[in-house]
């Protein structure tokens, strides 16, 4: 038997709201598929699941809110055996028939059942409390409380993101470095690399400071992973966390797999994807629990430094400011440059100044080579 | 018979002199009352609820009967028939199984054989219950036996209050009445209200509460009440009913209380199968169902003949612990 646990899609998170199952019982799954929705107080995020099998039974319905770590439903490892109680085992021949969901008839008092049709409420999504586990009247009248007071998405947002920050503050010992990197080189090559591509494949500079950074990353492994349990755990992948600001207000950073491996076209697809699903709020648990490092980017609107707070467990976050054109000493010349001041906010547990620097100088080299990129 | 008893101000009292008060009373007002039964004379009553009256009343009206219960109690029946106001005496309900055809076929049937032309204004008083090491013979509880036949009316005085005050209005009432007297109770201290209330009709709210009923009669209302109270520190608002008459039942006094909590526990020392209890959870089941919130649940007597050793007696029976345990589990924790 597997249970398919809630996982943590990110350290703020303690608890989490079933939106809706992907499965039903019978069906088989395999790694990376996604098997139910799930909102934590970020986002809705589509939460997969890491193991082979058959789902046997639901355990948790839809608009119940458990804490991270709570069995939401059990599956059949490949090979055992379906046990729904009295009933015969399900042959593997007829188990792709999609086999009848054998769930129990659920407990609902007389009084809930009555009160949930008065308050038009889905008597199976709320959560039984009563003997047995029976929804009770009080289960339903909270739902329906629930369901009048929508719960109030930019306050639990300010709240997760408060959580988060706060931990880091008094966790992580930060240090921070900022250089100035030139780009005229980048901007160039970008300019160019664009001019022979259609609108809808065009690339962001965005683009080329993620690639540049996951780069720097596999050359400074102690900027890349997790702090827990008092170690430092480095990452072989690159997973960058794209810190993105949602129009309703607040920010989610979920991560870019492997962003060192891939290529520019295939960062900035992913980029984009990215953004639209967070946008529309479709969100994978993977995205959402994995990230190792934090790229944030203020782009064209933004200011000239970021300061970053890293987002714990990572342990270190690298900040974009906009790219504008400044005056640069070269060579003895003074001449107008498109520049960007790059910052590095990184766990002083974990690596030194010294390094830091390193890494920045690093990534600056990186960016004036974009065609290796 | 809604009108109030005065009895001569607030004052505490036992069970055992608020029921001698109420025979002296009903004495006192009604030339036609007299009481009949084994020792209940010389003697002053095998619980010494007489005690005193042969002396104030005479041998003509307190009057010591052989020991043969199908006897007097159709003497009683006669008695009432013939105009008089009987208040008969059965020491115990183990003893009344004598005089069953008397009070079933006769004193309950006779309205209806005698097509309305006779009716049997008798008041037969017993005690009943479990708790005092009498073993099995001597500790029945068969209320709701008496409670399962029509023509008659089954009271159970748990208070001093209903000591004091049911006996009249069963002597008002046209037809036979049968009074059970908890045998735990006779020593039971109370207030002695200065006007209690003459009702043999209604339930009453002992204890008002929100979560849960804890629906309950005779013997077990102290228990309950205990237990309500335990319930309390745990944060459970229970309400709790007196049924006090168990035939006919106060059915709405019973589902209001379940429509407000939603929650039923039926305290019953009579055995489970065919109990009253069951009669009531029946009434709750039937007509408050879609009020329900949790399955009823009930507290009866082990079915098992009542055990003599103290501790297996005392695990027969509902205790206080058994109805908090009850009332938590419908409450689902």
């Amino acid at each position: 038997m597997i249970e398919f646990k809630l996982p943590s899609l990110g350290s703020d998170m303690d608890q989490g709201k079933l939106l809706e199952w992907k499965v039903k019982p019978g069906d088989t799954v395999k790694r990376g598929d996604v098997v139910a929705v799930v909102d934590t107080s970020k986002a809705a995020v589509d939460v997969e699941i890491w193991q082979e099998g058959t789902v046997q039974e639901l355990i948790v319905a839809p608009g119940a809110t458990v804490p991270v770590g709570t069995v939401l439903a059990t599956l059949l490892a490949p090979g055992e055996s379906m046990d729904f109680g009295t009933t015969q085992a399900v042959s593997a021949t007829i188990s792709s028939v999609a086999a009848p969901a054998l769930v129990a008839r659920r407990r609902i008092s007389p009084a809930a059942r009555k009160r949930a049709e008065e308050l038009a409420i889905d008597v199976d999504t709320v959560t039984g409390t009563g003997p047995d586990d029976a929804v009770t009247l009080q289960d339903v009248e909270q739902a329906a409380a629930a369901q009048a007071q929508p719960q109030d998405r930019q306050a639990e947002m300010r709240k997760a993101i408060a959580a988060a920050m706060s931990r880091s503050k008094r966790e992580i010992p930060h240090y921070y470095l900022a250089q100035t990197i030139p780009l005229e080189g980048a901007t160039a090559w970008l300019r160019d690399e664009n001019s022979r591509r259609p609108v809808t494949g065009r690339l962001l500079m965005a683009v080329l400071f993620l690639k540049a950074v996951a780069l720097a990353c596999c050359r400074f492994p102690e900027m890349n992973g997790v702090f827990r349990d008092g170690r430092f755990e480095a990452s072989g992948a690159v997973h960058a966390g794209v810190a993105i600001s949602l129009r309703q207000g607040g920010l989610i950073a979920p991560a870019i797999h492997d962003v060192s491996s891939k290529s520019l076209e295939e960062l900035m697809r992913d980029l984009t994807d990215l953004v639209q699903r967070v946008r529309a709020g479709s969100l994978r648990s993977s995205e959402m629990s994995d990230p190792t490092i934090t790229v944030t980017n203020l782009g064209d609107q933004g200011a000239d430094t970021v300061f970053g707070v890293i987002y714990p467990p990572q342990v270190a976050l690298v900040g974009f400011g906009c790219v504008r054109d400044q005056p640069w000493a070269e060579q003895g010349m003074l001449r107008a440059l498109p520049v960007v001041n790059v910052s590095l906010a990184a766990d002083h547990r974990v690596s030194d100044g010294h390094r830091g620097a390193l890494f920045l100088a690093e990534i600056r080299e990186l960016l004036q080579y974009p065609e290796k990129l | 018979m809604s009108d109030g008893i005065s009895t001569r101000g607030v004052r505490t009292i036992t069970y055992r002199e608020a029921l001698r008060e109420a025979l002296r009373e009903a004495m006192t007002r009604d030339p036609r009352v007299f009481l009949m039964g084994e020792d209940v004379g010389r003697y002053g009553g095998t619980y010494a609820v007489s005690k005193g009256l042969l002396e104030e009343f005479g041998p003509e009206r307190i009057r010591d009967t052989p020991l043969s219960e199908l006897a007097f109690v159709g003497a009683g029946i006669g008695a009432a028939l013939g105009g008089m106001r009987p208040i008969v005496e059965v020491m115990t309900v183990n003893f009344s199984l004598l005089a069953l055809d008397q009070i079933v076929n006769t004193a309950a049937l006779l309205r209806h054989m005698s097509g309305g032309q006779f009716s049997v204004p008798l008041v037969i008083r017993m005690a009943t219950g479990a708790g005092r090491q009498l073993a099995a013979q001597h500790s029945h509880s068969l209320e709701g036996w008496y409670a399962h036949i029509p023509g008659i009316k089954v009271l159970t005085p748990a208070t001093v209050d209903d000591a004091r005050g049911m006996l009249w209005p069963a002597l008002q009432d046209p037809d036979p009445v049968i009074l059970f007297e908890h045998a735990q109770l006779y020593n039971m201290e109370g207030e002695l209200s200065d006007s209690v209330t003459a009702d043999i009709e209604h339930a009453f709210v002992r204890r008002p509460g929100t979560q849960l009923s804890l629906i309950t009669y005779g013997g077990c209302l102290g228990k309950t009440l205990d237990a309500a109270q335990q319930l309390a520190a745990q944060g459970i608002d229970a309400e709790v009913i007196d049924l006090r008459v168990l035939r006919p039942l106060d059915a709405e006094t019973i589902l209001a209380s379940v429509r407000k909590t939603h929650r039923a526990v039926v305290i019953d020392e009579g055995w489970r199968s065919g109990s009253l209890a069951a009669e009531v959870m029946a009434r709750i089941t039937e007509q408050a169902f879609y009020d329900l919130d949790a399955p009823p649940a009930r507290v009866c007597s082990e079915e098992v003949p009542m055990p003599y050793p103290k501790h297996l007696e005392d695990a027969a029976l509902p205790q206080v612990a058994r109805i908090v345990t009850a009332a938590r589990s419908v409450l689902g924790r």
